[in-house]
């Protein structure tokens, strides 16, 4: 990263709450590119809001450095002057603002000419499409404006970075799908530096250029979406992307120190793969088919590690005439090249 | 069945004594006093003998009367707006963390358990002619050089009640006024430290705003609080000096009930009753629009 570009650099990065036992960020190396969407990924508790709040300086470090745009800004920078601006998960608009004065506010807030304001409020209000409710109060409107609201309000600020806290959590289902799509589109056609943060791996797998994996105060992979998923670097970043999640077995002959992981869509019946493609058989003897329309989940266990449940995610066209009943066996098989190895005792993945 | 399973013989028997209390002790005495207010009853008698509005057209041509009234409304705003910026001052500092912050808090509302007869009595003290320590710290600072006699002369005397009814009323506007910050969505605030607003936007612009239907019921109370107490100006001054600090409750007590003559003191006291109920009104329209204006579906 060149020093003037608009990205943001953060080196080990520590944050403990008062009174805490434990560091809420625990040591976090991030260099987040210029123009890129940065997804930080990761069940709650595991510090991806703490991380951004620093960045925002919301937050005091506990030690580290957070640089944006080259320049150090986690001492005796205020957010206002850290050319960031923020989108909460609640929105946090103020109420008793119309949606004309929520936009405004920071322009207001940088004391720029009347004439200037309106033009911006207007400039962003189209953008976003919400330019007929700029007398309304936020409560007359739907989730989907007001999370739209936000986003102007963050967007004429003209910051280099834009901090996105689980602005999608509180949506619909539906209306969700939508809102990533329009989300990804604006920031592809403004090209800012963005941080977004999530605890759904489909949101994070959809929006972002790469995605840091957090989980207990630490990031455990920076990747995009294609790495993080098909190539984890230890069990819990495996796990925690995908759904159904990697399967984790022993590995037979490895005496218990070694795990294989191979994901559900992988694990297919042996006669599907071509002659050529090297398999490594996985007999699996079923528990029970789970048939959700497009795909059906067969739950079963594996011979040589009875332990462990083991998921095969069969699209609905694959092995329609698998016996169904509990107890029989079904060969199946990973491709090799599906592989992952995993050494049992830290969780890392073991590269050969 | 039992009487405990019947709920409307059990509501009515626990509604009685609440009932009974505000119509005995609140009701009659009020629809006394507007009766008596029309008649000539003294302390003497007990004639009830309707004079119309005779008591009202004394009063009103009463110079110690209009001084009274102007008194009430001096004393209620003049204590009220010192109120609001005390109280929006003290739960600032309140909000903050600091060591001592529980007995702090107990300190700051003592002056609304203490009974204002007691406190009254106290600042008599305070703003007395030879030992006040008001004057005295002042001297000492050199920011003083003649003397000041607090009780002594009308304008400071009005002075130094305002100053005692603000006193007694700050505490509790400050709880509210705390009460109503820490509903405040910490979002909310943080947003607008986040969109550059410094101390002063983000309290006249963003807090005081949010604030408003809080504060208004904060002045609502303190407002009747302060133009129906007698207390403090019945110690403090008595009216005095030569009936220039009087407000309506002590001139009707000293007409009423020293003076003897019924029907004028009622008449005072009443007098205040339809400001008090459209003050109470406009507060509570202040209060309901300002939340309307926040999120309701009428402020199109």
């Amino acid at each position: 990263m060149s020093e003037t570009s608009a990205g943001v650099e953060i080196r080990q990065l520590h944050k403990r709450f008062k009174g805490g036992d434990h560091d809420a960020v625990d040591g976090v190396d991030l260099s987040i590119r210029d123009g890129e969407l940065l997804v930080l990924l990761g069940p709650s508790g595991c510090g991806k809001t703490t991380l951004l709040r620093m960045i925002a300086g919301l937050e005091h470090p506990s030690a580290g450095e957070i640089y944006i745009a080259g320049r150090r800004v986690d001492q005796d920078v205020p957010p206002r002057a850290r050319g960031i601006a923020m989108v909460f998960q609640s929105y946090a608009l103020y109420p008793h603002r119309t949606v004309s004065g929520n936009i405004a506010f920071p322009l207001e807030a940088a004391h720029l000419p009347r004439a200037v304001i309106a033009e911006k409020v207007r400039w962003a209000a189209e953008l976003f499409g919400i330019a007929g409710y700029l007398d309304r109060y936020p409560r007359q409107l739907s989730g989907g404006e007001r999370q739209r609201v936000a986003l102007c309000r963050a967007v004429v600020r003209d910051p280099q970075v834009f901090l996105l806290d689980e602005p999608l959590a509180n949506l619909d289902a539906k209306l969700r799908n939508t809102a990533r799509d329009e989300l990804k589109r604006f920031q592809r056609q403004i090209k800012r530096t963005t941080v977004y943060v999530t605890h759904d791996q489909v949101e994070a797998m959809g929006l972002g250029d790469r995605i840091a994996v957090m989980d207990r105060g630490k990031v455990r992979q920076v990747g995009t979406p294609h790495e993080v998923y098909e190539d984890p670097v230890d069990t819990f970043v495996a796990t925690f992307l995908g759904q159904p999640p990697m399967n984790l077995v022993e590995q037979p002959g490895g005496g218990g120190r070694t795990l294989l992981g191979f994901r559900p869509e992988h694990l297919l019946p042996s006669d599907h793969f071509g002659d050529r493609e090297p398999l490594h058989p996985i007999p699996l003897i079923v528990r029970r088919v789970e048939y959700l329309g497009s795909d059906r989940y067969v739950y079963g266990t594996v011979e040589f590690a009875p332990d462990a449940t083991v998921i095969a995610k069969l699209p609905a066209n694959i092995g329609r005439a698998i016996p169904e009943e509990e107890g029989g066996r079904l060969d199946f098989a990973v491709p090799e090249r599906a592989l992952c190895h995993f050494d049992a005792q830290t969780g890392a993945r073991v590269r050969r | 069945m039992k009487f405990a399973d019947r709920e409307d013989l059990l509501g009515a028997a626990m509604l009685g004594p609440a009932l009974a209390y505000v119509i005995l002790l609140v009701g009659v005495p009020f629809v006394l006093a507007i009766m008596l207010s029309f008649s000539s009853a003294t302390a003497g008698s007990l004639t009830l003998t309707w004079v119309g509005f005779h008591n009202y057209s004394t009063i009103l041509a009463d110079p110690i009367f209009l001084r009274a009234l102007r008194n009430t409304a001096i004393v209620t705003i003049g204590s009220q707006v010192l109120v609001i910026v005390l109280a929006t001052a003290a739960a600032q500092v309140f909000r903050a963390a600091f060591h001592g912050k529980r007995a702090a808090r107990f300190v700051l509302l003592l002056p609304w358990a203490v009974p204002v007869s007691l406190a009254a009595i106290a600042w008599t003290w305070i703003f007395d002619s030879t030992f006040s320590v008001i004057n005295w710290t002042l001297r000492v600072t050199g920011l003083l050089h003649g003397w000041l006699y607090w009780l002594g002369e009308p304008g400071l005397a009005l002075f130094a009640i305002i100053i005692v009814q603000a006193w007694r009323i700050f505490p509790f506007a400050t709880v509210i006024v705390l009460a109503g910050l820490s509903s405040i969505p910490q979002d909310v605030v943080e947003a607008s430290i986040v969109d550059g607003a410094g101390f002063w936007r983000r309290l006249f612009k963003v807090e005081l705003p949010l604030l408003l239907p809080v504060i208004a019921v904060a002045v609502l109370f303190g407002v009747v609080y302060t133009a129906t107490d007698l207390g403090v100006v019945y110690i403090l001054t008595g009216g005095g000096p030569a009936n220039t600090t009087h407000v309506l409750p002590t001139l009707a007590f000293q007409r009423g009930v020293l003076g003897a003559d019924l029907g004028q003191g009622a008449a005072i006291a009443v007098f205040l009753v339809p400001f008090l109920i459209v003050v109470a009104v406009l507060m509570l329209r202040v209060a309901r629009r300002t939340e309307v204006g926040a999120g309701g579906i009428g402020a199109r």
